[in-house]
């Protein structure tokens, strides 16, 4: 028992130690990144607003965060319904296909959409980037929302639909509210993972970096490196608000329609 | 096909055939309905009620047949423009909207104003016995409140029918009965159809005008109460309803007149009427209800005839005890039912006792049946 508690101490200790240490330096006033540290400062915060460059790579994040959300999330509520609502032939391997990019390694996915992209005679850019974390956004927004959906006791539509709504008027009275909270999640969790992807914003950005990307180019300049540790901490303390308040709303909608299955945390 | 005369039933279901891939679900049904009847559909769980229900609500496909409502063909008319509401068995209260909103949802399409509409719901709630619960969430509620929402919600739009589908089944036994009665006194203050889906026979027998008894897909029997205890038409459904009790015989003719071999009985002789199935020359069954036969005290003596048995259980209830007996060369118990009397004992088990029973209250069906 207790070198299984070791163990465990020691393997929270080797999972978060890195990440605690981005703030510690990034609060540092030594330019090296190497203890004992030195005093306090927050002049690396500030060193980030003029970045510009930084600016325009944090702009395409977020655009390609908040189109790819939405994409995912959407096709994400059509399959989940579809799971949950229909039972048609060959659906099991249909989901499994849809699945798939959960564990296809995204280098996989990143060189093969750049031959692609290439072959076709196309430019790389914030769109193919989209494309590309919508992909890999989709399994989870469909995760999540399968959990809704499964909750939903289909009577609630019938009942509707009997009450004399239309199957259009039904989805919107009822069955979108009750899994409100579930597409909300699926957003905020798209959205996280599209801010945070490297590999296929990488091979794909093109011209226009997004933020990871530009971040990574930051590192061969180690006068560069401590504003790196800044970012770097305010974008984990993103990170975590986003899926504190995405776990949030599943779990509220989880409590309303009042059984809890799935998600993430 | 069909001309919209002074008695034509409500709801009409003819010859009504359903498959699910190769299970037939629902065989031959015909059915009619009266207006303002209190029906019921009663069957073991898989016979095809709930599928039927659901036809008639719009819900369900049907292979061949008519469904017609007030006259009018309902086939490729969807629930939401059918003159029927439901209550769901989860009750399906939107657990979004408040109690009020629960109820007005259905007048939502209305002409009417919206302080008529929400007049409306509050009368509904009133009916339904939830005065000042409007505003309450409705995923607060309890079992028995949500059960009176679901129909505040239903019957606010007035519909010709309403159906049930097993809407007492999620309740405690004392809800249950006290919702029974409700549930009665509702439906004839409103005066609308209802049609209701139970396996619970005894549910079915209090509230229902009239029963029908289906088992895999098929309707057994259709009658009202009393003549669905009294006069089974099989075996099957004899044992469905209530209790009865089954001893072997053999019947055979003499000079036109039947009689009957019955094992731990002896002979009697018996009509036409007690066969619901034609009356079985040769190995039969014979049925009987636990009332129908009595224990004989000391002193007393039979006033049909006896037959000697001993007791092999006692089971008490208060008001009632239960006994069960074994009458000579039968190996299978008997039930009676005895209304306890003030001053007389409870028979104990082992005792050598003598049963009066009469040759009226018995029901002769074929062996097999």
């Amino acid at each position: 028992m207790k070198t299984l508690k070791v163990y465990a101490i020691f393997y929270l200790i080797f999972l978060y130690a890195p990440i605690f240490l981005l703030p510690l330096f990034a609060f540092n006033s030594s330019t090296i990144i190497a203890f004992p540290l030195e005093s306090f400062t927050t002049e690396w915060f500030t060193q980030l607003l003029t970045l510009s460059e930084m600016h325009g790579a944090l702009l395409n994040s977020l655009k390609i965060a908040v189109i790819s959300a939405l994409l995912a999330t959407t096709l994400g509520i059509f399959a989940a319904m579809a799971v949950s609502r229909y039972s048609f032939p060959g659906q099991k391997g249909i989901m499994g296909f849809i699945m798939l990019p959960l564990v296809l390694p995204e280098i996989i996915v990143a060189v093969s959409l750049l031959i692609v992209i290439l072959r076709i005679g196309l430019d790389t850019g914030a769109w193919s980037v989209i494309a590309g974390h919508t992909l890999i956004c989709t399994p989870f927004a469909i995760a999540i929302l399968q959990s809704a959906f499964a909750a939903l006791d289909p009577a609630l539509e019938e009942a509707a639909y009997d009450l004399g709504e239309t199957p259009v008027s039904t989805f919107r009275l009822v069955t979108l509210p009750l899994v409100m909270p579930g597409i909300i999640s699926a957003l905020l969790i798209s959205f996280t993972i599209s801010m945070d992807e490297f590999i296929i914003a990488f091979f794909l950005t093109g011209a226009d970096p997004t933020l990871p990307v530009y971040l990574f180019s930051m590192l061969r300049f180690p006068k560069l490196l401590p504003a790196v540790m800044a970012l770097g901490t305010i974008l984990v303390v993103l990170s975590i608000l986003l899926i504190t308040i995405a776990e949030y709303f599943r779990r509220r909608g989880a409590k309303r329609t009042g059984n809890d299955t799935g998600g993430f945390l | 096909m069909v001309d919209m005369t002074a008695d034509t039933p409500l709801i009409s279901l003819q010859n009504i055939n359903k498959h699910y891939g190769d299970y037939h679900a629902l065989r031959n049904i015909n059915l009619d309905i009266r207006q303002g009847e209190f029906f019921s559909l009663l069957g073991p769980s898989g016979c095809g009620k709930t599928t039927l229900l659901r036809t008639i609500a719009g819900f369900e496909d049907y292979d061949t047949g008519y469904v017609t409502i007030t006259g009018r063909d309902m086939r490729g008319v969807p629930a939401n423009k059918r003159p029927t509401n439901m209550v769901f068995q989860s009750y399906a209260i939107f657990p979004h909207l408040s109690v009020i909103e629960n109820v007005a949802f259905g007048l939502r399409k209305a002409r009417m104003s919206k302080a008529d509409k929400t007049q409306a719901a509050e009368a509904a709630l009133e009916m339904v016995g939830l005065k000042g619960y409007g505003h309450r969430a409705a995923h607060a509620l309890s079992g028995g409140q949500r059960q009176r929402v679901a129909l505040a919600r239903a019957l606010v739009l007035k519909p010709k029918v309403l159906l049930l589908d097993e809407p007492l089944s999620a309740l405690d036994r004392k809800m249950r009965e006290q919702m029974q009665v409700e549930l009665i006194k509702l439906q004839r203050e409103v005066g609308i159809t209802f049609i209701l889906v139970t396996h619970d026979q005894e549910e079915a027998l209090v509230m229902s005008d009239r029963i029908a008894v289906m088992f895999e897909g098929e309707i057994a029997q259709c009658d009202d109460p009393e003549v669905l205890y009294r006069n089974p038409k099989s075996k099957r459904v004899a044992d469905f309803i209530g209790v009865m009790n089954f001893l072997p015989a053999t019947v055979r003719e003499e000079d036109g007149r039947y009689i009957a071999t019955i094992a731990g009985l002896g002979e009697t002789e018996i009509s036409e009427a007690q066969c619901p199935g034609g009356v079985p020359v040769g190995a039969a069954t014979v049925g009987f209800r636990p009332e129908t036969l009595t224990l004989l005290y000391e002193g007393q003596s039979a006033t049909h005839r006896e037959a000697p048995a001993m007791i092999d259980e006692v089971v008490y209830y208060g008001d009632m005890t239960y006994y069960d007996v074994r009458f000579d060369g039968v190996d299978h118990p008997a039930r009676i039912s005895m209304r306890n009397i003030f001053g007389r004992d409870v028979l104990a088990v082992g005792t050598q006792a003598r049963v009066n029973w009469s040759p009226g209250a018995l029901v002769v069906f074929e062996q097999s049946a």
